[in-house]
């Protein structure tokens, strides 16, 4: 007997872990024979693609356990025959008796109860238990982790039941296996959680379990018993971002393995929820209770999306129907989708909605098996068949070992498409077969146009304006006398509208169309420690994607978004009527005042409104608005009993009398009452309000279950601004409304996509927010599900603060009159205003300090900051330290060390300027400390030291998703890479550099155009997931093995399980920056609203590294507002040993704090590029320097007094913290610290701070191996090199090590072209010649992976496929996704067809190619490339520069491109016609390709199918530079000076 | 806002005044105002600053940068309204005041700051011109009364707020007429009485009671007061002047410049003073001991007399000379940016002549047999750090020197409010300057009895005595209600209770 196990699975919640933010990623593959032949081979082969996907995956801290691992293979017959034998009874026929694989508490008695549990069910529904087998295991060889929660693992056998029909069997086994899920899910077993059934199946059956891929076959003996066939293997290798053993969470699921993250997964629970009172079905009657809940509770993303897919196919919808309906391509928008299959997937939008987010998904009934990929292509999946009908699908090509010649044809899958072998009818269907089967099957279009309503149809009723915003009784013009009108400013009071709200925010929406943008950190309260009433929405911060999935670019990819929503009452699930699209749609969720009269006047069968006031009487106080909420949700309940669909909650009528419950609270308070009751789909909720104005509040009510919104009083605003002279004069008011309605629009989806969602109907209830400051009862009962971790206020202060701002409006006896609106002060100091940390007096008292150097005005700048007993600033505001045992100062580390330790945040050069970001560089290396260069690259004369020793050259390179300037020669210029996933300013979003600010240096050093904006898209493109960072963290090691390589996140719950798979991902660093750091160009409500404070993150990344084993191999960083000694000793308490500083260093350089940066006008000189300006600035590195060396010797005086020598000693110290009591405030007196100071245990002798090297693996890569040694002569003495070797697709990164090498000896320029030559045959993996340099060219006969030349830096690379292959290169594919991501010099020649985003950010690298996927040319800057063939969609959306030549025979090029930066044109320009000749002549010469070939050979009559595109503004700067050039050599200057300026 | 780029185009511009020769012919202001056009242009060399560094510097907590913008887009009516928010009296700073907010401005870290303080008072002037200040009587009245004690610009600004909160005020005004210092303090030709007259016209049509020859404590009974009113606010001033005991402090021609100023701006509206009190610069060698604003005040009315020569001695060393606006790295260590800076200032007064001397200690007045001033003798003193470190002066040997003088006019500041009278009789505790000590709510020791402005503060400026006014008055009406909902510099607009 083994000891009392542990139990397995998650750990609870605990401090600020919480199970329910675990993430994972993985490798994922299917092979099947196409006709169904069954054999033991396929079994190996499935086996055998796990192992080649082991990089994908990840191990722990223990490194024989592995995150999981598992297949699904039909039921082998003739093995389960024998073992039954065996076992002393005869199987029915094949399809008659089901296996169940079972994993039970090692425990006797527990596994014996669960066992009995099972048969009881299988006897209740009337099937017939078998018998029970023992699974043969040999578990020696798996990790100790994994060992010691290992279930008991059994096999059970069951024939089908004589009065159950053969359909009915899998539905019954479902029934049974649900009930034994509930039953022992509530039972009081102690190991509970080691009961699961990976299946249960007449068809199939899953082994898996908590291994690496290679120990899965070890494990599990049945499978390497030859009678053990199948036609099909469906194999998963999991990434989780945590080391806790969980068995069950290995994969494939039941009917899945997925790839990918599932964003919506709040909302999709939710609606399922509020759906299961409407599942109705006269086949399965009552069982229907009995699979209740269908969705597993605190199961993975995966796992839940089985359990729905699973309850949709059993109860009748064929497997690829079902999942189209969760995952549908983005059909709205879609400019050649068949009116049949938009009406389809129309109508299944009425019935659910999507689940949305990146996903490979691959299924299987055992019958069929296919792959969907997520509407935007964010997964790789790519497929072979061969010619002997066998079919493999993988997220990586060469997972199996297939001679060349027996490929048919080598494909991958596109966004939003399904792929399906059939082996019943022996085939391959195609997407549009399998769609248009069922999109034909009923009349959709017509349902549709009978039932489903939108706005245009209803009439608008008697009486009521036909302006697009209309007004409050239409007084909303001036008075005489030039003032405002008093009832309206009233009305804006008492709902806390600013005069900030009205200019900063709502003028430019409605001016531009856009939100408003601005510029450095947030440096106000949180809202729970304002001393001014905050709006509740303020409490509230949006959750954004990083790392384990990808924000989207809704702009820029805008194709697969949609604001489309249906609202009314939904159907039954199970079924599909007419009447289940009686809703009415909405093209986004926006009312005018006229469309919500038009609803508000519904009244038909279906569609029926009702008005519910959310007004409460002011006498009764705070109280009042509790009662009133009450009341609110018995009135909707019983509205809906009477009929009603459409609930309208409505704060119209508000007087000195009724003051309103914030909007959001009442939506989200009815909306949750709803879902209780099981009742929430059967209405629409309409929020009428006047407090909604700025994209947070849309976004929130939209977020918490309002379906659309009616923002009156903001309508009513903008008129009194025109008539106030705040917006043009010249534009009738109804255009400026609907410039308002499509900014907000805009911003929401800019909101929903920094989560990765693209469709509102999935955003809607998705909760996609974190609170900060509301207590749990609030929570739980408003706005339930919600994470809230630091407690906070409830609804008597919510309704305080609602009061205070009615009361500002309806102030006794009128006084004072006049006073117009409160200042606010959010956005900019107000000394009437908000509370900000710099303000005036600290600014001053900053730079002064250091200027002078004074320890005595720095003592009294940091008493302003840390003063805060009077104002709670900041979370770290309310700690304060316990008193320590102190030491003498002289025994604390000196400064000198501790300035090391010291960063400033990633500023670039282009936000900032020269002289700013140089002198900032000058003093961090002064010190010992690292400047970070930002995203923007670095001007390579920096590398040089000056004469006086100083060296400007930033010490951390930046690498973010721009990649502007990411050169071999920069890489390897760092002594740390920092791969910014995200910016506190703006988590989830790129960036942009307004063309003004780029002028010829910025441009040469970015590789871009001068004048030219420049876009950073909001994900790398590399990394779409955890196992991707991983890849990129692994690609950077290669290309500087010297450098550390760090990974920025940004604070949000979760954070601390993202930052363990950092650490997994072999990081040597993590920094967990907070939400309020600076930006030279944000949106406000990212600047304001997203992310939370880095106590909160670094806390959570701390007690989730120690608790999973993973803190002392990785740097804990953390930035955002710290300012003084005391900030940094919190910091190091809450477990970070480095610290950031960037905005109060670039304070002591001159910064004031204008808040201009994006403006270019910074009076200081420190953030433009205006000659003019820059000249006035007056930093030296001697300020920044006093500054650090000050801040270390306050930190030793406090580590002094606490008792600590060291940095180390103090790190993770939350022991020596304490929570000051704010019990005079009326906010924060709620807060509660304990999750926040929650020490982890950590494992006896483990450190828990850094202090050990992670193991990146690079000693096994083939540069270490063979490449370097074999290419020393051309590394020391440029002597030529060619090699020939296999490749495989586990060899990845090959040539970067190599390439790094030649640009430390030989610089930027590297080797003559083709000193080296690498003869490779096979399939690459990922990464190929990243960074690659002059003088290397890979040749690769076969094919390539994803990330193919990222990077590419001047090095070549050459693909064609083997001789040996039949197919036609140019119909099939031959490399992966985003090939030359940020190139930014060298070639390309791809004899085939390459994935997505195709040259995405290429800034200087040429290509050719024969085909390419969705996204080509995306964000391209600079560079040519050559597509002889076809493209997908959204071509050269984002591209400012460079130029694409695409061969278009069948004319349909044209309404594949987005438009928006670029025209299209001939090539009848001559300089053209040469440059793509010359092209297409390589291209020939190096792969053979008869596509180029036939181009040459019929080149006059095929230059009229070119089309080149060319990016406006490139064209505009190109002519501008050809002018300045002619004047020039005119003058004779040299031209080589001024085409280096043009090299994009 | 405003116009982003507009401190890259245009200068600073503000007022030209008349020549010296023709403004010395009379009593009133000389500015030439800027065109509207050229305002505007200064306006919006505002920059909309993230952290308008103006704030602090202004005490009433002006939101100029929001001013500044309406003032360049021309929306007046919305800048008088915005400026009236947090200021009762714009035209008077707008002339009076020093401005510490364009010490504080931004733009003058490299540059000419913003002209704040022209702009400010242009938008008032506008209001006034175009007929937008109106009475803005309550619209209900509480039924409780106030009296408030002095009619400077702390008693007014009380005055106004707590009467707009609905409770009847009444002010008592010893002097003959309202407005203190702005009435008899400041001469003409820096603000015309007609502007203050204006002001007080509009006060008393919003209903509060002026009474003036009313002084509390002499002919007006504290147990009065106390009876008849539910709160007292005291804002009589910082009226005791500092003197200057030295030999032949007695004589004939030496007076505090409070007995000066005040009758020239009686006669300049219509009063005659009687021939025995009556003081004139007119043809006298005028001395004015003290280095302030008052002893400008006395010069440029001197010279206005026509005096043979005015003199002004300042105790304190020569500060340097950083010519008007001095940038940043330019400003001593002592008052860096974007603090108020230690620099000598040369007030228009000044420019209109007058030998200014600094490090002047005077030791003796000197008169001839009638008692009549006729000289007076200084010595040039050095300062140094003594042993605690404080500054101290001692004379410079063998510096004697005689000046002849026929008026010498004592400016060197304020030592507190005047205790006899209201002080005393309601017993208040002083602080240790010898003001009236209040606690954070402008209460005194007493209850239901509040102070505000130099009274409270000590001597300060005009901006610093509305600030304080309106302060006291918030204070009151909470008092008074519980509640108030006037207005604060620092807290916001928000319910006070």
């Amino acid at each position: 007997m083994r000891n009392a196990p542990s139990n397995p699975g998650l750990p609870a919640r605990d401090g600020l872990y919480d199970p329910a933010n675990e993430r994972d990623a993985c490798g994922v593959g299917f092979v099947v024979h196409m006709r169904g032949e069954k054999s033991h081979a396929i079994v190996r082969s499935g086996l055998e693609i796990l192992v080649n996907l082991a990089h994908r995956g990840a191990c722990g801290c223990d490194p024989l356990t592995g995150d999981g691992a598992g297949i699904l293979t039909q039921i082998p017959h003739e093995f389960f025959a024998a073992v039954a034998r065996g076992l002393g009874f005869e199987l029915p026929a094949a399809g008659d008796y089901a296996i169940g694989t079972i994993f039970l508490p090692p425990n006797y008695e527990e596994g014996q109860f669960c066992r009995q549990q099972l048969e009881r069910f299988i006897a209740a529904e009337g099937q017939q238990l078998l018998g029970w087998r023992e699974v043969a295991i040999d578990n020696g060889h798996i990790g100790e982790t994994a060992r010691e929660v290992e279930p008991c693992i059994r096999q059970v056998l069951i024939a089908r039941g004589k009065g159950t029909p053969r359909e009915m069997f899998e539905w019954k086994l479902y029934v049974i296996r649900k009930q034994l899920e509930g039953v022992v899910a509530n039972s009081g077993l102690l190991h509970r959680k080691y009961c699961y059934v990976p299946s249960l199946s007449s068809r199939i059956i899953v082994y898996k379990g908590l291994m690496l891929p290679d120990q899965v076959e070890r494990f599990y003996g049945d499978l390497a018993d030859e009678r053990f066939t199948s036609a099909l293997a469906l194999v998963h290798q999991r990434y989780s971002t945590n080391t806790f053993p969980t068995w069950d969470l290995a994969q494939p699921f039941r009917y899945l393995a997925h790839n990918g993250e599932i964003n919506t997964l709040r909302g999709n629970v939710n609606w399922m929820h509020a759906r299961r009172s409407m599942l109705a079905s006269e086949k399965y009657g009552a069982d229907l209770k009995k699979i209740l809940p269908v969705c597993t509770p605190e199961a993975s993303d995966s796992a839940i999306f089985d359990n729905v897919l699973e309850m949709l196919v059993v109860t009748g919808r064929s497997l690829p129907q079902a999942m189209s309906m969760l995952i549908p391509e983005p059909w709205a928008g879609h400019e050649s989708m068949s009116d049949e299959k938009k009406a389809y997937y129309e109508y299944q939008a009425c019935l659910t909605e999507p689940w949305d987010g990146p996903a490979s998904m691959a299924f299987t009934d055992g019958i069929s098996i296919g792959a969907v990929l997520d509407r935007n292509g964010l997964r790789p999946s790519r497929y072979w068949v061969t010619k002997r009908g066998m079919v493999v699908m993988a997220s990586e090509a060469g997972v199996l070992d297939i001679p060349p010649g027996e490929i048919e044809s080598k494909g991958r899958l596109r966004p939003g498409r399904m792929f399906l072998v059939d082996t019943s009818q022996g085939r391959i269907i195609g997407d549009s077969e399998i769609k248009s089967g069922f999109a034909s099957r009923r009349p959709y279009r017509q349902w549709l146009n009978e039932n489903q309503v939108t706005l245009a149809d209803l009439p608008l009723p008697l009486g009521e304006g036909r302006g697009e915003g209309g007004s409050v009784n239409g007084d909303s013009r001036h008075k005489s006398n030039g003032r405002a009108d008093d009832s309206l400013r009233r009305l804006q009071r008492a709902f806390g509208y600013t005069l900030e709200d009205l200019r900063i925010i709502m003028a430019p929406m409605a001016t531009d169309g856009y939100e408003p943008v601005g510029s450095m950190g947030n440096d106000a309260p949180l809202a729970v420690l304002s001393d001014r009433p905050q709006l509740l929405y303020n409490y509230f911060k949006q959750l954004f994607a990083q790392v384990t999935n990808p924000p989207l670019d809704a702009i820029r990819e805008e194709i697969v978004t949609s604001l489309i929503t249906t609202i009314g009452s939904e159907g039954n699930l199970l079924e599909e009527t007419p009447e289940q699209c009686r809703l009415l749609r909405l093209e986004q969720p926006i009312l005018t005042n006229a469309e919500l009269a038009k609803i508000k006047a519904l009244d038909r069968p279906g569609l029926k409104s009702r008005t519910l006031s959310i007004l409460f009487p002011r006498a009764e106080g705070p109280a009042g608005m509790q009662r009133r909420m009450q009341a609110l949700r018995e009135e909707a309940s019983r509205a809906m009993a009477e009929g009603v669909t459409l609930l309208i909650l409505s704060d119209r009528g508000v007087n000195a009398e009724s003051a309103p419950i914030p909007a959001l609270l009442a939506a989200s308070g009815v909306h949750h009452h709803l879902i209780r009751e099981e009742t929430r789909t059967r209405c629409g909720l309409i929020v009428e309000t006047a407090d909604a104005r700025e994209v947070q509040h849309f976004a929130l009510l939209t977020g918490y279950g309002a379906g659309a919104v009616n923002p009156y009083l903001a309508f009513d605003t903008l008129g009194q601004m025109q008539a106030e002279g705040y917006l043009p004069a010249d534009v009738p008011l109804e255009k400026l409304q609907k410039n308002y309605v499509k900014a907000v629009g805009k911003g929401l989806l800019k909101v929903m996509s920094k989560m990765g969602i693209s469709t509102q109907q999935s955003y809607r209830g998705a909760q996609i927010f974190e609170a900060i400051g509301l207590n749990s009862e609030f929570i739980d009962e408003y706005f339930t599900w919600t994470a809230s971790r630091i407690e906070g206020v409830g609804i008597e202060t919510i309704a305080e603060e609602s009061l205070r701002w009615h009361e500002s409006a309806y102030p006794r006896a009128d006084v004072p009159r006049n006073l117009g609106l409160d200042v606010g002060g959010q956005y900019q100091w107000r000394r009437k205003g908000e509370a900000h940390m710099f303000n005036p007096e600290v600014v001053a008292k900053l730079q002064h300090a250091t200027r002078i150097n004074s320890v005595a005005d720095f003592k009294k700048y940091c008493e302003l900051i840390d003063k805060q007993e009077r104002q709670l600033l900041t979370l770290r505001g309310l700690l304060e330290f316990k008193p320590g045992r102190p030491i003498p100062l002289g025994e604390v580390e000196e400064a000198k060390h501790i300035v090391k330790r010291f960063a400033t945040g990633a500023m670039s050069y282009g936000s900032i300027s020269k002289e700013a970001h140089e002198t900032l560089a000058i003093a961090m290396n002064r010190i010992g400390g690292k400047s970070n260069t930002g995203e923007g690259g670095e001007d390579p004369a920096r590398y040089t030291a000056d004469p006086n020793g100083d060296r400007r050259s930033s010490a951390i390179k930046q690498v973010a998703s721009g990649r502007f300037g990411v050169t071999s020669e920069y890489l390897v210029s760092a002594e740390e890479l920092q791969i910014k996933m995200a910016q506190g300013a703006k988590p989830g979003e790129g960036g942009q550099l307004p063309g003004h600010k780029v002028d010829k240096e910025i441009a040469r050093i970015r590789h871009s155009t001068p004048g030219v904006g420049l876009i950073s898209p909001p994900p790398h493109h590399d990394i779409y997931s955890i196992e991707d960072l991983a890849q990129l963290i692994h690609d950077l090691k290669n290309a500087n093995r010297q450098a550390r390589v760090s990974v920025k996140l940004v604070a949000e719950v979760g954070v601390g399980t993202v930052a363990a798979g950092v650490s997994k991902g072999k990081s040597d660093v993590v920094l967990i920056s907070g939400h309020d750091g600076g930006t030279g160009a944000s949106p406000f409500t990212s600047i304001k609203h997203a992310g939370i404070p880095w106590e909160l993150g670094l806390a959570e990344t701390h007690q989730v590294l120690v608790k999973n084993n993973l803190r002392s191999r990785i740097v804990v960083q953390t930035d955002g507002q710290l300012r003084t000694p005391r900030d940094i000793a919190i910091a190091a308490m809450l477990g970070a040993e480095e610290w950031g500083i960037a905005t109060a260093a670039l304070v002591t350089l001159g910064c004031i704090m204008m808040r201009k940066c994006h403006l270019n006008t910074c009076p200081v000189g420190v953030a433009t590029q205006d000659l003019e300006l820059r000249k006035k600035f007056a930093g030296k590195p001697e300020y920044a320097v006093n500054f650090f060396f000050l801040i270390a010797e306050g930190l030793r005086e406090i580590m002094a007094s606490l008792g600590f020598r060291t940095v180390d000693e103090m790190v993770g110290r939350v022991d020596l913290l304490d929570t000051r009591k704010a019990i005079g405030h009326w906010k924060a007196r709620g807060l509660d610290f304990s999750a926040l100071l929650k020490k982890p245990e950590a494992r006896p002798g483990v450190k828990t701070y850094c202090c050990e090297a992670q193991d990146h693996g690079i000693q096994n890569s083939l540069d270490v191996t063979t490449l370097l040694r074999a290419c020393e002569p051309a590394i020391e003495r440029r002597e030529p090199v060619k090699l020939d070797l296999p490749i495989r697709n586990v060899n990845r990164t090959v040539g970067t090590i190599l390439s790094s090498e030649i640009t430390r000896r030989h610089g930027r320029d590297g080797l003559p072209e083709d000193t080296i030559q690498l003869n490779f045959r096979g399939t690459a993996g990922q990464s190929l010649l990243a960074f690659g340099v002059p003088g290397v060219t890979v040749r690769v006969e076969g094919d390539v992976n994803d990330y193919c030349g990222k990077g590419l830096s001047g090095g070549k690379v050459i693909v064609y496929p083997p001789r040996e292959s039949s197919f036609k290169p140019e119909e099939n594919i031959i490399a992966g996704n985003v090939v030359l991501y940020g190139a930014t010099s060298g070639e390309v020649y791809l004899r085939g067809i390459a994935g997505e985003r195709f040259c995405v950010r290429n800034s200087g690298a040429k290509a050719v190619v024969e085909g390419v996927g969705d996204h080509g040319c995306e964000y391209m800057t600079g560079g040519e490339a050559v597509i002889l063939g076809e493209t997908g969609r959204n071509f050269a959306a984002g591209m400012s520069g460079g130029v694409a030549y695409v061969l278009d025979e069948h004319g349909r090029f044209a309404t594949l491109v987005n438009m928006e930066m670029v025209d299209l044109e001939d090539l009848s320009n001559a300089d053209d016609q040469r440059a793509v000749l010359e092209l297409v002549r390589k291209h020939v010469e190096y792969t053979g390709s008869t596509r180029g070939r036939h181009v040459l050979d019929h080149w006059p009559q095929i230059i009229s199918k070119f089309v080149k595109v060319m990016p406006r503004d490139y064209k505009r700067a190109l002519a501008e530079l050809k002018k300045a050039n002619e004047e020039a050599a005119s003058r004779g200057v040299p031209v080589g000076e001024l085409q280096e300026v043009a090299n994009g | 806002m405003g116009d982003v780029r507009g401190f890259m185009q245009f200068g600073r511009k503000h007022h030209d005044n008349e020549p010296i020769a023709d403004r010395l012919k009379h009593y009133n202001e000389f500015m030439k105002i800027l065109p509207v056009a050229e305002l505007q242009e200064q306006g919006a060399r505002c920059m909309d600053c993230g952290v308008p560094f103006c704030h602090t510097g202004c005490p009433l907590g002006n939101i100029i940068p929001d001013f500044n913008d309406l003032a360049y887009r021309g929306q007046w009516r919305d800048a008088l309204d915005r400026l009236h928010a947090t200021n009762n009296f714009p035209e008077f700073t707008g002339r009076v005041c020093p401005a510490p907010c364009e010490a504080a401005c931004v733009l003058g870290i490299n540059e000419d700051p913003v002209a704040i303080k022209e702009i400010e008072m242009s938008i008032a002037d506008r209001g006034f011109d175009e007929g937008w200040i109106e009475a803005e009587p309550p619209a209900v009245r509480t039924g409780k009364r106030v009296a408030v004690v002095g009619s400077g610009p702390a008693g007014l600004a009380a005055a106004q707020q707590l009467n707009r909160a609905g409770h009847l005020v009444t002010v008592f005004e010893r002097s003959d007429r309202p407005g203190g210092l702005l009435m008899y303090g400041i001469p003409d030709f820096k603000l015309e009485k007609s502007r203050v007259w204006r002001r007080i016209k509009q006060i008393e049509a919003e209903g509060v009671e002026f009474r003036c020859n009313a002084n509390v404590g002499v002919n007006v009974q504290v147990a009065e007061l106390r009876e008849q009113y539910d709160a007292i606010l005291l804002a009589g001033g910082s009226t005791q002047a500092r003197d200057l005991p030295i030999p032949g402090r007695d004589l004939k021609g030496v007076h505090f410049a409070m007995e000066f100023l005040p009758q020239q701006n009686k006669r300049n509206q219509g009063d005659t003073i009687p021939g025995d009190v009556s003081l004139a610069a007119t043809g006298k060698h005028v001395i004015v001991i003290g280095g302030g604003d008052t002893g400008s005040d006395c010069t440029g009315t001197s010279n206005r007399q026509q005096a043979a020569s005015v003199t002004q001695f300042e105790l304190l060393p020569t500060p340097p000379d950083l010519g008007h606006f001095p940038r940043r790295d330019q400003r001593p260590d002592h008052t860096p940016w974007p603090y108020w800076t230690m620099m000598l200032r040369t007030s228009s007064s000044h420019e209109e002549g007058c030998d200014r001397h600094w490090s002047v200690l005077t030791k003796e007045f000197r008169g001839d047999d009638e008692g009549n001033v006729q000289s007076l003798v200084t010595v040039t003193i050095e300062w140094y750090k003594d042993d605690s470190g404080r500054q101290s002066f001692r004379e410079v040997e063998g510096t004697t020197r005689e000046w002849p003088c026929q008026l010498a006019l004592l400016a060197m500041g304020f030592l507190g409010p005047e205790k006899r009278g209201a002080i005393e009789e309601l017993g208040l505790e002083l602080d240790p300057r010898g003001n009236v000590k209040c606690n954070a709510e402008y209460m005194s020791s007493v209850e239901g009895v509040f102070a505000a402005g130099d009274l409270r503060r000590g001597q300060s400026l005009v901006v610093w005595a509305i600030h304080e006014g309106r302060e006291a008055a918030r204070s009151v009406d909470k008092y008074l209600m519980g509640v108030t909902h006037l207005p604060s510099a620092g807290a916001g607009d928000f319910a006070w209770r």
